[in-house]
C-alpha cells in the first residue's frame, strides 16, 4: 500500500481524494483538463429513476467563503446514465466510480440502485437521503432515523456493492441517523450534504435563488462538517467519507483526523477546476510537515 | 477551457460605471466572438463571468459595468495586477449564417461581445450594421469604436437624450439586414426576437457556479433540449429558444 492509499469498504483507493457529487458531472468534462485517473475515485452527479430538469434558475447564489445551490438534481435518469454517461466515462477513467443515487420514494432508490448494481464500472453506491419523501409529507428521508434505515435496507437488498449512505446535516441528532443506517446494513456513511441556506437581493428585496432556499456549501461549512464527522465516527463502526468545505491538503488531514477514511471535495472544484489534482499533489508535503508517514494511520486520530 | 494568469495593462472608465480592461498573457484558448472568461477575485468565492470584447494575439479586452462588490473591486485594479482567469468558455457566435448584411444589436453591457464579432464579420467582407441601445446619453460607449471598424452605427437612448429615441427595436425596423446577432438584458432579447424578420443568434446570461459545465447551475430549457448557458451557450439560435415566462 502506498503512503496515500486507503481502503474504502473493501476497495483500495490510491489516495483518499474524491470529487463530490454534483460538482464533477460525469467526469469527462474534467478529463479534458487533467488526467482524472489521479483521483482516488469520484462521485458522479446525483442520479434518479427518471430524468429531471431540476429547479428554475437562478440556481446559484454566492456567500462569503461559499455558495448556495438549488440545482434540484438535474440528471438524465438512470437508464441514460448507464447507456450514455458511463461509456463516455470509461474512455477517460479506468477506476471504479462512486454512483450517487437520489430518490423521492423508497422504491425509486431500490430501482435505481438495482440497475447500477449491474455496472462493472460502479464500485460503491452513495445513497443521498437528503431528498424529500413524496409519500412522507415531503420530509427528507435523512431527517428521520426510521426513513433513513428503510432506504438503507431497501438498497442493501438489491445490491452486493458497498452501500454508503450520505447524510443531511439539517438534523438535530446526526448520530441517531447514522446509527440507524448502520443497523440497517450500511457499509459506510458519507457526510455532510449541504446546509439549508438562503440569500436575499437587497436591490429587488427578493430571494436570489428562484427556489428561495438552497444548499450552502464551500469553505465556510468546514467546521460544521468536521464536527459532524467526528461525532459520527465516534458512534459507528463503519468507514466514513467526510466532506464539507474541504479546500486544501491540510483540510483533508483534519477531516481524516476527525474520523474520515476518505474525503470528498465539492464546491472547491467549481472555483478551481484543478482543486482535486492540486490537493493530491500537495498532500505528501503536508503529511511531511505534520510528520505523518502513511495517511491511513491518522484516520480517527483525534481523540 | 484553460486556466491562465493575465496581467492588467489598462483599466479605464468609458462612462461613470462602465470600464474597459485590457488583460495580457496567453489568450490562445479564446476562439470565437461571444465567448466569455471567468475571473477569480480576491475575497470572492465564485468567479465573475465577463464576455470577451476583443482579442489579439497576446491580450484580450473586456468591458464591464460596476454593479456589485466584484466589479467594484475590478474597477479599482491598478495596471500590473495579476488575475487568475479561466478562458475559452462558452460557444460564441457562429459567423457562417450571417449573409451579406448582418445586423448586430447590443443593449448596455451587452454591447461588448459584439465588438470582436463586428470586426470578424467586416474582415469577412460583410456590410455590418450595429445598433447600440442605452438608457441615456451619459451611458453611451463604443460608438466611435464600431464606426472605426467600418460598421454603420445607430445609437438609441430610451430617454431620447442621444441618437434615436426608444429601444434597439425602434432602430431595427428601418434597417435592411440578412441575419441578426444580439446580446443584452432579457427583455431586450425578447423584443428583438419578436421584432426580427430573419433568423439570428442571441447571447444569454445566468448566475453561474462554475462557468465550465460542471455544476448544472445555469441550465435552461430550449426547443432542442436542456442546455447549459455556460457550455452549450451563452449564444443560442433564434429557432431553439423557448421563452418560459
Ligand atoms: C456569460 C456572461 C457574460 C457576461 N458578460 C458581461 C460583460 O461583458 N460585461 C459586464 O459588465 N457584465 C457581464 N456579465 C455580468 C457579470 O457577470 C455580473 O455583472 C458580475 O458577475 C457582477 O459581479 P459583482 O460582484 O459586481 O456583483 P454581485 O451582485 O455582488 O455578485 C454576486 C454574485 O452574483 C453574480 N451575478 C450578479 N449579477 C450577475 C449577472 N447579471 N449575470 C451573472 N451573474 C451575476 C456574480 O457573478 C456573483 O456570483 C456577464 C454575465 C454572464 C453570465
Ligand atoms: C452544485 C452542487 C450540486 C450538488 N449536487 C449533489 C447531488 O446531486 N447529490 C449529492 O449527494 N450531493 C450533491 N451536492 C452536495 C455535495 O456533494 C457536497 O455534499 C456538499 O456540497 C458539501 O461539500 P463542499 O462544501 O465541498 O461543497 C451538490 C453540491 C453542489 C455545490
Ligand atoms: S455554471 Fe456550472 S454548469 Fe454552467
Amino acid at each position: 500500500m502506498g503512503k496515500l492509499s486507503v481502503n474504502l469498504c473493501g476497495i483500495e483507493l490510491d489516495n483518499p481524494i474524491i470529487p463530490a457529487s454534483g460538482t464533477f458531472g460525469f467526469g469527462y468534462e474534467f478529463a479534458e483538463l487533467y488526467d482524472i485517473n489521479c483521483l482516488g475515485t469520484f462521485s458522479f452527479k446525483g442520479t434518479t429513476k427518471d430524468p429531471r430538469f431540476g429547479n428554475p434558475t437562478p440556481r446559484i447564489a454566492e456567500c462569503s467563503a461559499g455558495m448556495i445551490n438549488a440545482v434540484g438534481l438535474q440528471n438524465p435518469g438512470v437508464e441514460k446514465v448507464i447507456s450514455e454517461e458511463l461509456p463516455k466515462l470509461k474512455a477517460c477513467f479506468n477506476k471504479k466510480v462512486m454512483a450517487n443515487v437520489s430518490g423521492f420514494a423508497v422504491e425509486d432508490y431500490a430501482y435505481t440502485c438495482a440497475l447500477l448494481d449491474k455496472e462493472d464500472q460502479v464500485g460503491w453506491l452513495e445513497v443521498n437521503v437528503s431528498c424529500p419523501n413524496v409519500h412522507g409529507g415531503g420530509m427528507s428521508f435523512g431527517t428521520n432515523p426510521d426513513a433513513a434505515a428503510e432506504v438503507t435496507a431497501a438498497v442493501k437488498k438489491v445490491t452486493t456493492k458497498p452501500v454508503i449512505i450520505k447524510l443531511s446535516p439539517n438534523v438535530t441528532d446526526i448520530v441517531s441517523i447514522a446509527k440507524a443506517c448502520e443497523a440497517a446494513g450500511a457499509d459506510g456513511i458519507s457526510l455532510i450534504n449541504t446546509l439549508l441556506g438562503m440569500r436575499i437581493d437587497l436591490r429587488t428585496k427578493k430571494p436570489i435563488i428562484a427556489n428561495k432556499m438552497g444548499g450552502f456549501s464551500g469553505a465556510a461549512i468546514f467546521p460544521v462538517a468536521v464536527r459532524m464527522v467526528y461525532q459520527v465516527a465516534n458512534a459507528v463502526n463503519i468507514p466514513i467519507v467526510g466532506m464539507g468545505g474541504v479546500t486544501t491538503a491540510e483540510d483533508v488531514i483534519e477531516m481524516m483526523l476527525a474520523g474520515a477514511t476518505a474525503v470528498e471535495v465539492g464546491a472547491a472544484n467549481l472555483v478551481n477546476p484543478f482543486a482535486c489534482r492540486d490537493i493530491i499533489n500537495d498532500l505528501p508535503k503536508a503529511m511531511e510537515k505534520y510528520k505523518i508517514n502513511s495517511i491511513n494511520e491518522i484516520i480517527g486520530g483525534c481523540k | 477551457m484553460k486556466q491562465v494568469f493575465l496581467t492588467v495593462t489598462a483599466n479605464i472608465p468609458l462612462t461613470e460605471t462602465v470600464f474597459e480592461m485590457v488583460l495580457k498573457g496567453d489568450v490562445s484558448e479564446v476562439k470565437n466572438s461571444g465567448e466569455f472568461i471567468n475571473i477569480k477575485l480576491e475575497g470572492k468565492y465564485l468567479r465573475r463571468p465577463i464576455s470577451v470584447c476583443d482579442v489579439s494575439e497576446n491580450s484580450l479586452t473586456i468591458v464591464y459595468k460596476v454593479v456589485g462588490g466584484g466589479t467594484e473591486q475590478m474597477s479599482q485594479m491598478p495596471v500590473g495586477t495579476k488575475l487568475d482567469v479561466l478562458v475559452g468558455l462558452g460557444n460564441g457566435y457562429d459567423l457562417a449564417p450571417a449573409g451579406d448584411k448582418p445586423l448586430l444589436l447590443g443593449g448596455g453591457v451587452g454591447v461588448p461581445p459584439l465588438y470582436n464579432l463586428a470586426k470578424r464579420l467586416i474582415a469577412a467582407g460583410k456590410q455590418v450594421s450595429v445598433v447600440l441601445g442605452f438608457n441615456t446619453k451619459a451611458e453611451v460607449f463604443y460608438e466611435d469604436e464600431f464606426k472605426k471598424l467600418g460598421a454603420t452605427v445607430y445609437v438609441t437612448t430610451a430617454d431620447g437624450s442621444y441618437g434615436i429615441k426608444g429601444f434597439v427595436t425602434d432602430a431595427m425596423k428601418d434597417i435592411d439586414y440578412t441575419y441578426f446577432y444580439t446580446c443584452g438584458p432579457e427583455p431586450m432579447l425578447k423584443a428583438v426576437y419578436t421584432a426580427s424578420n430573419t433568423s439570428g443568434q442571441m447571447s444569454f446570461e445566468e448566475r453561474m457556479g462554475c462557468g465550465f459545465g460542471a455544476c448544472m447551475g445555469c441550465s435552461c430549457k430550449t426547443l432542442t433540449g436542456y442546455k447549459r448557458i455556460c457550455k452549450e451557450g451563452p449564444v443560442m439560435k433564434k429557432e431553439e429558444i423557448l421563452w418560459e415566462n
